[in-house]
């Protein structure tokens, strides 16, 4: 039956058709809804993981205990997952083990915009990557038969524009797959030294084997058109290949790691110019020019961004597009209206503290008219960025606080804690703790009490794990409640030692009720203090400030920066 | 048949892509849809293509390549103004959100949108949504509006609105799609 299926899901549904038997994740836009969807098919276990290195061990763990198995990131998150998978390019796998990673090409939604080939490659881990929904099915499935007919994990490949894009896609049914024997075998899962040294001899041949049969894999292809020009591609870009050069020949790579050698040398002789057109890195460009083949690439193409066919036309073609484009002011992200970090930023702002950020909603905490972040780097890093000020500068934890979401606490907070406690350093750690996952689109935590399917489980307690990592003081705050939010941040400012306030309130998408909202009554003397928040219900109308009832959810924060009281609830 | 879809996070673009999405289905067609999740999705500027056709390659559509731009607030059909192919057509709604850098002073909201757009037609699709019984259904009023001004099938996209979206709001979503289908030229 013909389905139309966003590229996440159709990943997801070709795990599911290849008897997957686990799915483990940490959310990370654009790979979340790879796992959300596989958590709605019974036959699969499927778990939010803490963070990505832990998914992808409890991967491993299952694949070696025979199970076929996939686990989803986004491509910072591989970086996180890396030291697991380094090394289980040399042990291989027992069952498939396919790692999903969704790379950002101009950063929709994440702090760098990395190419996940570079990694598979210094890995030495195979990368297919399918270019639409239909092949996201197909190619999911192909890779679970590659991990195991050539014992490696299997990188598959997708970016924003696969990942979150829509389009037809022929379900099939699940092929159960029972699970594969166990056997004990120390020289090929113990990795330490005398074993690890066979088994890279292993990795080498394995990638020498899979780049000789890759010539045949029909995911590779060429697509005669012109003899004039010839296009290499892959993934999301040969879809723009076809729209802007529908005559040009093409050898589209469903494998990008490792390369056919022998078919690209064909395709490339057998056309006048030949260009290699990626999106990020030149990854294929330079291996292909390494073999002394000759090809074009990133003499014409930007390794920034997106590309496009209005790209590629004028890059390729000399066509550039008529465009003008009119001068609007711009529409940036902003923390929702009633989040409850927004009185954390507010009250930050207003002491003059230097704000280590994290990577969440929260990072908005950075953009006016809060303006209260100095620095985000990567998840977790909050924590080890305010013990860095500490130790440069003796004096730097009197304005210096670290800020971190409940989840990215988990994720990688905890450890830095413990390096504060640990290292006598002297920080204030202030986890907004919403009680989700908010960015990504609300999913659950090891906090939160419910697991990936909704259903209750054990609740980690963030103030014990705080005190039980050796905290000297830990403080449970609403942020709603700004006098006592501000009084606890100084006090803490005013101490040494590692101090932590955990900032309370749930996320308010989470609530989903209706509300009255709020009103300026006649008192207001139009000195816009309240635009100061940053809450986008708040307008300032040519008539004076209004709220926007259809965005308003009554959390007071307008009420209690109101030095005149004309801020009031409504009745009705 | 190129639209593209342009609003502000939360205002329900996506289900709107997602319901001309089944349309295409319905009518036998090929169809790709793009959207845009995460960051951009809080009150950010958003955009979402649906292309649908024989066969359709890019998900993407490029700059002066839309047939329609249907957009949910009217700074944003400007915004996105350049997208349109020559003889494209701008519907959007005349509803105005002021972004943020309006809010705190440091920019302005342009004026006269409406004479700025070209080949354009709009419609009050907030308070017909109100009229129909929630501003939550404005995404169900353009659709319609969408629906008449382009010669969709009316039935077909009934029929895809009410599988995309919750049963408890079908009565309030079907009357803002009839609201706005029958809005007078």
């Amino acid at each position: 039956m013909k389905k139309l299926l966003l590229g996440d899901f159709a990943a997801a549904r070709g795990a599911y058709e290849a008897g997957v038997k686990v799915a483990t994740a940490y959310p990370g836009t654009p790979s979340t809804e790879i796992t959300e969807e596989l958590a709605r098919y019974d036959e699969v276990y499927s778990e939010w993981s803490p963070n990505e290195k832990v998914a992808l061990e409890v991967g491993f763990g299952s694949s070696l205990k025979g199970a076929r198995t996939i686990v989803s990131m986004k491509h910072v998150g591989l970086n996180v997952a890396a030291d697991p998978l380094y090394t289980a390019a040399y042990t291989g796998v027992n069952a498939g083990l396919v790692v999903a990673v969704a790379d950002d090409p101009a950063m929709f939604s994440s702090q760098n915009e990395q190419d996940t080939r570079l990694i598979a490659r210094a890995a030495n881990v195979p990368v297919i990557e399918p270019s639409d929904s239909a092949e996201a099915k197909d190619f999911m499935k192909l890779a679970f038969s590659l991990s195991e007919k050539y014992d490696t994990p299997v990188i598959f490949r997708i970016t924003t524009r696969v990942a979150h894009s829509q389009g037809l896609v022929e379900t099939e049914d699940r092929e159960e797959v029972p699970l594969k024997d166990y056997v004990k075998d120390v020289p090929k899962y113990v990795m330490m030294p005398g074993n690890a040294k066979k088994r890279h001899i292993v990795v080498e041949e394995r990638l020498n084997k899979l780049c000789e049969d890759s010539n045949d894999f029909s995911i590779n292809r060429i697509e005669t058109g012109d003899k004039e020009l010839g296009i290499i591609c892959s993934g999301g870009v040969y879809q723009y290949v076809k729209e802007a050069l529908p005559t040009a020949s093409v050898l589209k790579l469903g494998m990008v790691y490792p390369l056919p050698y022998r078919l690209i040398e064909k395709f490339v002789s057998s056309v006048d110019r030949c260009i290699v057109i990626e999106e990020l890195e030149p990854h294929i460009e330079t291996l292909i020019k390494a073999k002394g083949i000759k090809v074009e690439g990133k003499n014409l193409f930007s390794v920034q961004g997106e590309l496009s066919a209005n790209i590629i036309r004028e890059k390729v073609l000399g066509i550039k597009a008529d465009v003008t484009r009119a001068e609007v002011p711009a529409r940036p992200p902003v923390l929702c209206a009633g989040c409850p970090h927004r009185g954390v930023f507010y009250t930050l702002k207003q002491l003059k503290v230097n704000v280590m950020g994290d990577i969440g909603c929260y990072t908005l905490g950075a953009v006016p008219p809060l303006n209260a972040i100095d620095s985000v780097l990567c998840m977790g890093a909050s924590v080890g960025m305010a013990i860095g000020f500490d130790k440069a500068d003796d004096k730097a934890y009197k304005n210096t606080v670290a800020v971190i979401g409940d989840s990215t606490f988990i994720h990688s907070g905890i450890t830095g804690l413990i390096d504060a406690v640990y290292n006598r350093a002297n920080v204030t750690v202030i986890i907004v703790d919403n009680s989700t996952t908010g960015m990504t689109g609300h999913q659950n935590h090891p906090a939160t009490g419910k697991n990936i399917k909704n259903e209750p489980t054990s609740r980690l307690s963030l103030e014990n794990v705080c005190l039980s990592v050796g905290a000297d003081r830990v403080s449970v705050v609403d942020p709603y409640d700004l006098d006592l939010f501000k009084e606890t941040v100084k006090s803490c400012l005013s101490e040494k030692g590692v101090k932590v306030i955990i900032a309370r309130r749930p996320c308010a998408l989470l609530t989903k009720r209706l509300y009255n909202g709020c009103e300026i009554t006649a008192a207001c003397r139009n000195c816009k203090a309240c635009l100061k928040l940053g809450c986008p219900a708040i307008i300032n109308g040519e008539n004076g400030v209004k709220i926007d009832l259809s965005l308003c959810t009554e959390c007071g924060l307008c009420q209690k920066v109101c030095r005149f009281g004309a801020i009031k609830t409504r009745e009705e | 048949m190129d639209i593209l879809i342009v609003g502000v996070g939360g205002q329900g673009t996506l289900l709107a892509s997602r319901v001309l999405g089944k349309y295409a289905l319905y009518k036998g067609l090929d169809v790709k849809l793009s959207e845009v999740h995460g960051m951009a999705q809080r009150g950010g500027s958003v955009m979402t293509f649906v292309r649908m056709g024989e066969k359709v390659n890019s998900p993407v559509i490029d700059e002066g390549h839309a047939d329609v731009i249907l957009a949910f607030e009217k700074l944003e059909a400007l915004r996105y103004m350049h997208y349109l192919k020559k003889d494209g057509k701008i519907l959007y709604s005349t509803q105005e959100i002021l972004p943020m850098p309006v809010v705190t002073g440091a920019a302005e909201y342009p004026e006269y949108i409406e004479k700025r757009l070209l080949n354009a037609e709009g419609i009050d699709a907030l308070s017909l949504a109100v009229a129909a019984g929630n501003s939550k259904a404005a995404n169900s009023v353009m659709i319609g509006y969408l629906t008449k001004k382009c010669g969709f099938d009316k039935e077909a996209m009934k029929k895809a609105l009410t599988e995309a979206v919750p049963q408890k709001f079908l009565t309030l979503n079907e009357k803002a799609f009839e609201y706005g289908y029958g809005v007078k030229e």
